[in-house]
């Protein structure tokens, strides 16, 4: 059913039930995310894609959209909030971009740029994480785990549908844990799939090192706002 | 107020100096006082400034740079706008000297990826110093093996300090440049935004982490 | 293929949506849940070990290691640490001859901390097996790790009477069960079940649920929902089921309320999920107990046999031909199950990780199903409600909060305990009733609520539209270290996190971050400040109750009692920022240097 929202004061027409994420993106409203992946089921973890509905905050990746909804991108007092989200993922965890394979295409650093990140307000934690290595064709490097669990609610084994990663403890104590035996049954393509859609540098393909030079990196040719802008799937 | 620089103050050597051009010595310190210093850092923030090429001569006809590794005054000599520091907080001399930029500059700036959240050195961070001193010191495969290991420990060394700390987490810091390093043009454009009057900005299309 | 293992997933009809149950079968039968358990369940179930291992993890109470033949939670509260907490957590040390997290040498026993267990007024409190053991001292520890280290059973130490476990008297032998006053709608003692709910089943489910409107009652959990509105909501929504879960999780530090009601009127709160089942049209029920309350298990199901050997419960329910029947589903150690959607999630074998709404459970909850969760103490209101009318339920308390609370008083007071008051009690009234001595603040609604002073908020009512109150009601008076309680909530808060989402997983530490470096003394007014933007970014962009709540102890303290952290504040020295503790930061090397001297000089 047609139905007509505003966003930032400009009058959308658009389909009752559509996510609001997506409608913000295909009328030129770039909202920044960290989980959210186009085409998939929302996750709703990082928050960041944090907007005003009718004067409350709520996260866009997990609105549809109703007639007549208002909805405010540009509030400064929201897009402080989805900065400071940004901000508090560099600090949680260990993200040294200039030694990262991730530099370049992801969308931690992405998203950092967008929202005009200089350094986190929040203090650094330096946290001690352990990096998982055992499997034949992924580095795990939790350092730059941001939670978003992308892969493990999205990326199964073939054969049996388990899950190949999860999360174990709770909390700030959570971890990601990858099935090494899984893991290795996973075809080259798998593994690439699963690399790129780790939207930072934890799930890292053994093998694959900082394989694009800088200027040519994903989005060095092409601005993650801009492909959110164009609809693109990851 | 900015006051003269007395030349004996600053210069690390005693051969006679001749007197520089009272009006050159004029403009000099009419302009925008800048120090710059690395701490805990590899200067390449230093040296990216230097990739600025030709707009530093744009950048100098409204600043002067007092202290710095280019100019080797090895310290601040009068109140300055501006302290540039590259580099993050690893010993007790850079606390000193960070609190030296504190107290004599009125803006500073975080330059790069360590002084904006320890950087490379802070890599350290998650060890605890006392394994880092063993794996430097003690286990280390490339110490002299004919005496037995020594520590550093002597009132002239500075101490390490327990964590390598980003510089806004032991004083109060104006404005950060990431990058590792930043490009020079970057640097370029937050400079003369300042001088200018201008508010900070990094836009996402020139702003880089690595 | 282990036998009894084997038996547990045929008595769990090899089902993963009961892998909590199959957890908790195997623990209890091997003492933990090892490697290879965990291999033959993925075979069974088809979940890959890790999957398995996730869900493991996420709960305070299962074990992957043996843990001592006797595994001892002592729960460690705000009031436990008011009332003699150190010196017991001493002596176990002592008497069990390790420290805690940890086993001892001979393997008998095992250590460890638990989060509030619902014993708020009776602690300092434990849990050993399957009982709990309350108003500890020293003395009375060692006389209990006495009896266990000479072979005695938990609850033949517990229940010396040798009670069945069934039975009322095992539980009140076990906990006190203090209810305080009599109050106007629950605990009425001689109901003629069999009798109200042949009355309730004469009506359609449409007066029902009118009946409930009317009565304007709203959720007696935390978060006060219409439960006319869900109730109709229910029995509008489609679905080829539906559920009727009670929620008796009562994770919120200082509630026992449910404890008190489903040991003293489960019935009360089975006939009104039968109410529920049968308005919405539902045939299932489950009460989601949580794992502290384990010493009710027994008691409970035999009031669910009760009913059903009365035909209360069942198929062609008093020739209504009605259908519902209930069962329990355990806990396994996780607040944020009383979230519903969590509770939820663990109902069906998984994490309890909260969902994202829409939609909601009312549309698709257990299974997919419209599913109705509602408090313990709600269902024992309906009860009451189908009985005697929302007239005359609307017409108890105020006009938008009818009816009557059920507070659990705990803290400086005489007489902590169970009090059923009228909505439009002004805190003062309460405090004068429960016998507060000296009350600085009151921690109303536990750690997830706000604290207020008493000087400042004495008069006023609690009621929703003033000071509402999930039940949780904690008295602290003017010697009590404030800043230190709130320091213990926000633990608590990043403790029970599920981490699912950014700004509870990461703020939370933060946040206790803040109130530890104010305690410290290295705080400045920017960090004040800062506590209020964070808070606020937690309230805005978090996934659930949990984390909108979770920095409430440091804004409502701020708010209230500013001067205590005012009183903290330090001025910065010279150049460096007061929170950069300088001393601390060089003078580690000295402290590492000497280590490595002294390790050397070996």
């Amino acid at each position: 059913m047609s139905i007509s929202i505003t966003i930032d004061g400009k009058e959308i027409e658009t389909e009752e039930g559509e996510t609001l994420i997506d409608v913000a993106a295909d009328n030129g409203v770039y909202i920044p995310s960290l989980c959210y992946m186009r085409g998939k089921p929302c996750l709703g973890t990082c928050r960041v894609c944090s907007v005003k509905v009718n004067g409350n905050v709520m996260a866009s990746c997990t609105v549809p959209v109703a007639d007549g909804m208002e909805v405010s991108v540009a509030d400064p007092e929201v897009a402080d909030m989805r900065k400071a989200l940004v901000e508090i993922n560099f600090s949680e965890g260990n993200h040294n971009c200039p030694s990262c394979e991730k530099s370049g295409r992801c969308e931690l650093q992405a998203v950092g740029y967008e929202v005009e990140m200089m350094a986190s307000r929040f203090p650094y934690r330096f946290p001690v994480r352990t990096r998982d290595h055992a499997s034949e064709h992924i580095f795990l490097e939790r350092d730059r785990c941001i939670f978003c669990q992308r892969c493990v609610e999205f990326i199964r084994d073939k054969e049996t549908g388990q899950k190949i990663f999860t999360i174990s403890e709770r909390g700030t104590g959570a971890q990601i844990d990858i099935d090494e035996e899984l893991a290795n049954k996973m075809t080259p393509e798998q593994v690439t799939e699963a690399a790129e859609m780790c939207p930072v540098g934890c799930i890292i393909e053994k093998g694959l090192g900082y394989n694009d030079p800088m200027g040519k990196r994903k989005f060095d040719i092409k601005s993650l706002r801009q492909r959110t802008l164009e609809g693109e799937e990851v | 107020m900015n006051k003269p620089v007395k030349e004996d103050e600053t210069l690390a050597h005693h051969l006679p100096t001749t007197p520089m051009d009272p009006d050159v010595m004029a403009a000099r310190n009419a302009k925008i006082q800048v120090a710059m210093i690395g701490l805990c850092g590899c200067w390449g923030c230093n040296l990216s400034f230097l990739d600025m090429d030709e707009n530093l001569l744009k950048l100098l006809e409204k600043v002067n740079i007092n202290r710095s590794s280019f100019t080797d005054i090895k310290e601040i000599p009068v109140r300055s706008a501006i302290g540039f520091i590259e580099g993050g907080i690893a010993n007790e001399e850079n606390i000193e000297t960070l609190e030296h930029f504190r107290e004599n500059c009125d803006i500073l700036i975080s330059v790069g990826a360590c002084a904006v959240w320890g950087g490379v050195p802070a890599m350290r961070n998650v060890e605890t110093l006392e394994d880092c001193l063993r794996e430097a010191y003690i286990d280390s495969p490339t110490r002299p093996l004919q005496q037995p290991p020594t520590i550093p420990y002597h009132p002239d060394i500075p101490r390490i300090t327990k964590k390598v700390y980003p510089l806004h987490e032991v004083v109060k810091i104006d404005y950060f440049i990431p990058g590792c390093p930043p490009d020079g043009q970057v640097i370029y454009k937050v400079l003369d935004d300042l001088v200018h009057g201008r508010p900070f900005s990094i836009p996402a299309e020139i702003n880089r982490y690595d | 293929m282990d036998q009894k293992l084997n038996d547990i997933l045929l008595q769990n009809n090899s089902d993963k949506t009961r892998l909590i149950n199959i957890l908790w079968d195997i623990q209890r039968q091997y003492g933990y849940i090892s490697r290879e358990a965990v291999a033959q369940l993925s075979e069974a179930l088809n979940l890959s070990p890790m999957d398995i291992a996730e869900t493991i993890s996420f709960y305070h109470f299962y074990r992957t290691k043996p843990f001592g033949e006797h595994t001892i939670y002592l729960c460690d509260s705000a009031i436990g640490r008011m009332n003699g907490y150190q010196a017991v957590r001493d002596a176990l040390e002592q008497e069990a001859a390790t420290g805690f997290g940890a086993v001892s040498a001979d393997e008998r026993f095992g250590l460890a901390d638990t989060n509030c267990i619902g014993l708020s007024d009776q602690e300092p409190a434990m849990m050993v097996g399957d009982v709990v053991f309350t108003r500890l001292t020293p003395a009375k520890v060692a006389s209990i790790m006495a009896d266990l280290k000479a072979g005695k059973a938990p609850a033949d130490i517990a229940n010396p009477q040798g009670h069945d476990s069934h039975t009322l008297a095992y539980v009140e032998s076990i906990v006190e069960t203090g209810i305080q006053n009599e109050g106007a709608v629950l605990f009425q003692p001689g109901r003629d079940y069999k009798a109200l709910l042949q009355s309730g089943l004469g009506q359609h489910p449409d007066e029902i649920i009118d009946d409930v409107t009317v009565s304007n009652i709203r959720g007696r959990g935390g978060a006060g929902f219409p439960t006319g509105l869900k109730w109709r909501l229910g029995r509008e929504a489609e679905g080829a089921e539906k559920y009727i879960i009670c929620n008796a999780d009562e994770g919120e530090p200082g509630t026992f309320k449910d404890r008190v009601l489903l040991t003293r009127s489960p019935k009360d709160v089975l006939l009104g999920m039968i109410y529920g089942g049968y308005a919405i049209e539902s045939r299932f029920g489950i009460i989601y107990l949580r794992a502290e309350y384990w010493y009710l298990k027994d008691y409970l199901e035999r009031q669910i046999q009760d009913f059903r050997n009365d035909g209360l419960l069942g198929t062609d329910i008093l020739g209504s031909g009605f259908d519902f029947d209930i069962r329990i589903q355990m806990g396994a150690g996780a607040y944020i199950c009383g979230d519903e959607t969590s509770l939820i999630e663990s109902c069906e074998g998984k994490r309890g990780t909260p969902r994202i709404k829409p939609p909601y459970p009312i549309q698709q909850g257990y299974l997919g199903m419209p599913t109705i969760v509602n408090n313990v103490e709600t269902y024992a209101c309906i009860s009451q409600i189908i009985e005697k009318g929302g007239r005359w339920f609307a017409d108890i308390g105020t006009e938008d909060s009818t009816g009557t609370r059920l507070l659990s008083v705990s803290g400086d007071c005489a007489r902590p305990g169970i009090y059923e008051i009228e909505w439009g009690m002004t805190l003062n009234e309460v405090l004068d009733m429960v016998g507060a001595k000296k009350p600085m603040a009151v921690q109303i609604s536990g750690p997830s609520g706000e604290c207020v002073s008493v000087a400042k908020d004495g008069d006023r009512e609690i009621c929703y539209s003033d000071l509402s109150c999930n039940g949780s009601l904690m008295i602290f008076d003017e010697s009590r270290d404030l800043l230190d309680i709130v320091r213990q909530f926000m633990h608590f808060f990043v403790e029970e996190s599920c981490g699912i989402c950014t700004p509870c997983r990461a703020g939370g530490v933060d946040m206790r971050t803040k109130i530890e470096r104010v305690i410290d003394g290295r705080a400045c007014q920017q960090d004040l400040d800062e506590c209020v933007e964070w808070g606020a970014l937690m309230r805005a962009t978090s996934r659930c109750g949990l984390g909108t709540t979770a920095a409430k102890p440091i804004l409502t303290t701020l708010d209230k009692f500013p001067e205590l952290y005012q009183a903290k504040l330090s001025e910065a020295k010279h150049a460096l920022l007061a929170s950069f503790d300088l001393e601390q930061a060089v003078g580690e090397y000295d402290y590492a240097f000497k280590a490595l001297v002294e390790e050397a000089s070996k």
